[in-house]
């Protein structure tokens, strides 16, 4: 059985092609949309998807040698994402499936990244740290789905990074030889500013005060790099912290981390030294596939098909706040 | 304290501290122990083990003082990190609900309300308000602990949180009775809290909202 699967939820189009059999990754296409400045405008990335999605299909069947006809279903993201770039992929999807007689498969964005997580890990039961631009949550399967354990109240860890990193004159480009700006700057920091706030409440993370107090220290002439060393040091052990949290209420004894964060060494070293003293095992996915990709909503839409989850391609809206736990896991059962 | 203190052992590792249990003042204790963390910076680490055991300290005597059910304090080293607290006999309320027993559990609930609302009433958010940080005692009487995050603070949106963090547990942890239980909780948080209670929750919904994929603030930044 073969799934090709659709992400278009943010800045990259990826169209990925698996398997029920190994190899299980037969193709595994990219486009990034870049802005030209500042973050990323939606109008502008869909425009860029219109003209790369389909070149991108294209490029992933012919890569592979395999025809449309021979693709088993159409998975696609219908969310969570920003409208104008979920459209772009949901219209192509529909179109195929349509066209070639094929079931159209949805696939939520947050699930498919904690799936990719799970079939490189081999976890069965692990608890999911879910940090990328948009998202920063503490998951794990409970009774069917997944549940939210932990968030953050305010700002995403990702977005956190590369607002820091912006407002501070450090970026773009954010990543610059698989490091983030921020950290970049950090390795150079010797002093740990006491002022910055460290907010952890419950099971929740809450980064807009820090955002705020580091800017603020910027400005009242704090050296730049202590501000970059203790503001990645605050906001990446209170992702640890309430990590740790959530072992323990749950009594998971898998840590698995995910998402386009997740491919931060130091973040990784932070989370592995917790797990270890907890007795815990830890994979954190390796950036390749952290990141948004369409490997991993092929790879979701395959569970999600061998379920029988399927859309009537004029049923599949799109929602761009379609929550993590409004989703059925059929698929994992303990 | 070495000496006064007898024959501990191990009973939890909880998210943050080492619990032991033993003997102290001819009285059944347990000593909370918080960690160093390997994983933060040396800075960073004895900042917060201070701040959270001073805190904690504070408010279970606030508590105390206020007649909300919390372990007795008997002694406090801020330097170690180190409280001693009463032992407290029971069940974790996360156990009493897993394990089905829903009527124990749901007043269980109300009183957990009931004490989140006088608390609020004086100034005092929990933090980290979850069925695993109350005890049911064998004649099914509630106490709260583990007060490492809580605040002195009478602002409706911290009061919220607390709300917020306590329903969302409810929803992760126990969801086939969520709705029954969370009408046990609240019952109980509005008959202490009255007029406010109302309010209260409704920001506690908004917050909730808040952390959720919420795609315009990232535009917005740009
Ligand atoms: N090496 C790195 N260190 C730290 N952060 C990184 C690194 N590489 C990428 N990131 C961050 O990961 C985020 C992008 O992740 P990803 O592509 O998974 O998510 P997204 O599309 O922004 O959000 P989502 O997947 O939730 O829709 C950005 O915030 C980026 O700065
Ligand atoms: N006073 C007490 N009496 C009996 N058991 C307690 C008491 N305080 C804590 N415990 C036990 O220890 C566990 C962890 O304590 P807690 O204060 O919540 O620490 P942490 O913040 O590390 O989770 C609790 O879940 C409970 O089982």
């Amino acid at each position: 059985m073969i799934v090709l699967g659709i992400e278009s939820s943010a800045h990259t189009f990826g169209v990925g092609l698996v398997r029920d059999e190994s190899p299980h990754i037969i193709a595994d296409v990219r486009k990034k949309y870049v802005p030209s400045r500042g973050g990323i405008h939606p109008k502008e990335a869909s425009q860029f998807f219109i003209s790369e999605g389909p070149k991108a299909i294209k490029e992933a069947l012919e890569g592979s040698g395999v025809s449309p006809m021979e693709v088993d279903a159409y998975a696609v993201t219908l969310g969570p994402g920003l409208g104008p770039c979920l459209r772009v992929g949901a219209t192509l999807a529909r179109g195929l499936a349509a066209y070639f007689e094929k079931p159209l498969v949805p696939v939520n964005h947050a699930v498919a990244h904690i799936e990719i997580g799970r079939y490189l890990s081999g976890f069965k039961d692990p608890l999911v740290v879910y940090l990328s631009g948009g998202n920063t949550m503490i998951v794990a399967y409970e009774e069917g789905r997944y549940r939210v354990f932990g968030e953050t109240l305010d700002i995403a860890l990702g977005n956190f990074l590369d607002t820091l990193a912006r407002e501070m004159g450090l970026a773009p480009p954010y990543i610059v030889n698989g490091k983030h700006a921020i950290e970049v700057c950090a390795d150079k920091g010797v002093k740990f500013l006491k002022e910055l706030p460290y907010v952890v409440k419950g099971q929740d993370v809450s980064y807009s005060g820090l955002l705020t107090a580091s800017l603020k220290a910027v400005k009242r002439g704090a050296r730049k790099e202590d501000v970059c060393m203790t503001a990645r040091e605050i906001a990446f052990s209170a992702i640890v912290e309430v990590a740790e949290r959530g072992l323990a209420h749950t009594g998971k004894k898998e840590l698995l981390l995910v998402g386009g964060v997740a491919a931060s060494q130091t973040l990784r070293d932070k989370f592995r030294v917790m797990a270890a003293e907890r007795g815990v095992e830890f994979y954190a996915v390796p950036p390749k596939y952290a990141v948004d990709n369409g490997v991993m909503i092929a790879f979701t839409g395959l569970l999600a098909f061998k379920h029988g989850i399927v859309v009537p391609p004029e049923k599949a809206y799109i929602r761009q706040r379609w929550r993590l736990d409004e989703v059925d896991i059929p698929w994992v059962s303990h | 304290m070495g000496e006064s203190l007898k024959n501990h052992s191990l009973i939890a590792v909880g998210a943050e501290a080492a619990l032991y249990k033993g003997r102290f003042l001819n009285l059944d204790v347990v000593i909370k122990y918080r960690l160093r963390k390997p994983y933060r910076l040396n800075d960073l680490d004895l900042q917060l083990r201070i701040q959270r055991t001073i805190l904690e300290a504070k408010v279970i005597r606030t508590l105390m003082r206020a007649g909300v059910k919390v372990p007795p304090l008997l002694y406090v080293h801020p330097e170690e990190g180190i409280l001693v607290l009463k032992y407290i006999k029971g069940s974790l309320l996360r156990d009493v609900v897993h394990s089905g027993s829903i009527d124990v559990s749901c007043k269980g609930l109300n009183y957990v309300g009931k004490y989140a609302g006088r608390m609020h009433s004086i100034g005092v958010v929990h933090g980290d308000l979850t069925t695993s940080n109350v005890i049911i005692t064998p004649d099914n009487m509630a106490y709260l602990i583990d007060f490492g995050l809580s605040k002195f603070s009478n602002r409706i949106e911290d009061m919220a949180t607390d709300i917020h963090l306590f329903t969302r547990s409810l929803e992760s942890a126990h969801y086939k009775w969520k709705d029954f239980l969370l009408k046990c909780f609240l019952r109980g948080y509005f008959n202490e809290k009255g007029d406010e209670a109302a309010k209260i929750v409704a920001v506690a919904k908004e917050i909730r909202m808040r952390g959720r994929y919420v795609e315009e603030r990232r535009v917005k930044k740009a």
